[in-house]
């Protein structure tokens, strides 16, 4: 199970983000996760939303470069060594992690880690088989 | 010594015409006997080589542009057999297309003549070191002054660009007397000299710096910096390499090399000739070049002629200092790069052409710059894809103008459009 991630590209100067998450919450969009990955010059902005073609359509009218991503995500137990486990499975299996980001959720106080590699089909089985279930977006609420 | 070639440099102005006409009439009969593009460009233009029979008819003569000599490339306008040329020189690309010189071996004993004298009109002698420090190779900076040093007989430094510790380490152990590189490396060279704590170390007592313009404030700089007197110098690929002019001891503008060289300031406009002390742009025709003649080249620079009489002694005629270009040719680390360049290399990959070049020079060197347009399509989710992106471009660049410039990559549509002609080029250096 894979998740659509939106990914924005964003000029490092200030109200950049501002704009972005104005232009989301006046579509009524919300956003369940965020993270950012940058370099001295430009960034890119990750984001997990409740409508993500909404959100795309969205930016992607307003003028940003904006693509969508199949990430997975899975459930962690919110304990020490949770994530760790997840990572050893993923690395015993040599798959590499080009970004990750976690956090916990509002509701159900899960915590939940989101991956990004190369190959989603490969990586969801390998967790699988050691009995980590990737989620889909419903239970990121 | 005060002059290398006294009897040109201090000639009448009667026997300087004299010998311009002689020589101008032979060159034209040689292009248009060697050369079938000359043929048709004096044919369309209705003049024949009996036309020309002193430097009086020099504006009978059709123009040649940039344009005409990358559409000759490579041989169309060589005028010698292939086996008479002994080198070629060339200028960085533009839209793909070179432009590239031949020189017969009197062509180049020539040049390096012109070299000479500039040598000595800043006070050099064969009893100097000549540092040379321009970059070596199709780039005509060095080889230029490495010749005219050559000729002269100082002991040269052929150091090229470069590996900034070295060459103190030269200049030092060598006793380097005389440094000829670009008026931003000679500032940047005397910052790290300066740094170093090596200024007492040093020998130097002049330099001469040309390939990009530079202000009277930047010369004064250099010359309190190093403890030198700093002298421009002037040329173009086209017409030789550096040494088609050169300062004196007044500091004042730049002698031109007459006996080789015929300059004429144009309205750009119109073409006409204007008279001496006007603004203009500045056209030079060859008069004793063998392998690559050229008859009225617009060389798109800016400037004044004066005949003025000069405390040195010279009577060539001065060039003024450069005040402007009539094309968006930008001198840049004393590389030419046009826009169109830019453009080209972005097409070529895939980019917008909405982008924005940037100049400034930050600490005496040149700062460049280029804003890019990511498109959408090009954009995906990671900062290593976009990084390479970025690099690929400057590696681009940097084959296409021969420098590298910055590349900023910017969200799409974030560099303004205008409803007029676009603004591409923001030069903020003081010049």
């Amino acid at each position: 199970m894979t998740i659509d991630q939106l990914s924005i590209f964003v000029e490092n100067k200030p109200g950049q983000l501002l704009e972005i998450t104005e232009m989301l919450g006046n579509a009524g969009i919300d956003l369940r996760a965020l993270s950012i990955g940058d370099t001295a010059e430009f960034g890119v902005l990750r984001l997990i939303v409740s409508d993500a073609s909404k959100a795309f359509a969205t930016l992607r009218d307003a003028g940003f470069a904006v693509s969508l991503t199949q990430v997975l995500a899975v459930s962690l137990t919110d304990t020490p060594g949770s994530l760790g486990r997840t990572l050893r499975v993923l690395a015993g299996a040599n798959i590499n992690i080009e970004y990750l980001y976690a956090f916990v959720t509002r509701k159900s106080g899960g915590a939940y880690a989101v991956f990004r590699v190369e190959n989603n089909d490969a990586a969801a089985a390998v967790l699988e088989k050691n009995g980590i279930a990737s989620v889909g977006l419903d239970e990121l609420v | 010594m005060q002059y290398f070639t006294p009897d040109m440099e201090c000639a009448s102005p009667e026997k300087m015409r004299a010998l311009q006409s002689e020589r101008l009439v032979k060159t034209v009969r040689h292009a248009y006997d060697s050369v079938p593009l000359y043929r048709e460009i004096m044919g369309k233009h209705g003049v024949a080589p009996d036309d020309i029979r002193s430097v009086d008819d020099l504006r009978k003569l059709p123009f040649l542009c940039k344009d005409d000599l990358r559409e000759a490339y490579p041989y169309k306008l060589l005028a010698v057999p292939r086996s008479e040329v002994v080198r070629i020189q060339s200028t960085s690309g533009t839209t793909g297309k070179r432009v590239v010189a031949f020189y017969t071996q009197s062509d180049i004993d020539k040049w390096d003549e012109c070299c000479a004298r500039a040598i000595v009109a800043a006070g050099g002698d064969k009893d100097d070191v000549v540092h040379v420090c321009y970059g070596y190779g199709l780039f005509t900076g060095g080889p230029g002054l490495n010749g005219g040093s050559h000729m002269l007989g100082s002991m040269t430094l052929p150091m090229s660009s470069g590996n900034t510790d070295r060459q103190i380490q030269f200049m030092c152990d060598l006793g380097s007397t005389i440094l000829c590189c670009t008026p931003s490396y000679a500032a940047y060279l005397a910052e790290s000299i300066i740094a170093k704590g090596m200024r007492d170390k040093i020998s130097l007592k002049a330099g001469i710096f040309g390939a990009e313009a530079w202000s009277e404030e930047m010369r004064r700089e250099i010359e309190s910096m190093l403890g030198i007197r700093a002298y421009d110098i002037y040329g173009l690929t086209e017409i030789t390499g550096p040494g088609v002019s050169f300062e004196c001891s007044e500091q004042t503008g730049m002698h031109v090399n007459e006996d080789y060289f015929i300059p004429e300031i144009i309205d750009p406009d119109t073409g006409e000739p204007l008279p001496e002390g006007s603004r203009g742009e500045l056209v030079f025709t060859t008069i004793a070049k063998e392998a690559f003649p050229l008859l009225r080249y617009r060389t798109r620079d800016i400037c004044v002629l004066s005949r003025k009489p000069c405390s040195c002694g010279r009577t060539l005629i001065k060039m003024s200092k450069l005040m402007g270009r009539t094309d968006d040719m930008l001198i840049i680390r004393g590389v030419n790069v046009f826009p169109s360049q830019i453009e080209t290399v972005l097409l070529q990959e895939g980019y917008s052409p909405n982008y924005l070049i940037v100049v400034d020079r930050i600490n005496h060197t040149d700062t460049f710059e280029i804003q890019v347009e990511l498109t959408p399509e090009m954009f995906s989710d990671t900062v290593k894809q976009i990084s390479r992106r970025e690099k690929n471009l400057v590696a681009a660049m940097r084959s296409m103008l021969g420098i590298s410039p910055k590349v900023s990559l910017v969200a799409p549509r974030a560099i303004a459009r205008s409803e007029g002609k676009a603004v591409r080029v923001i030069d903020k250096r003081k010049i």
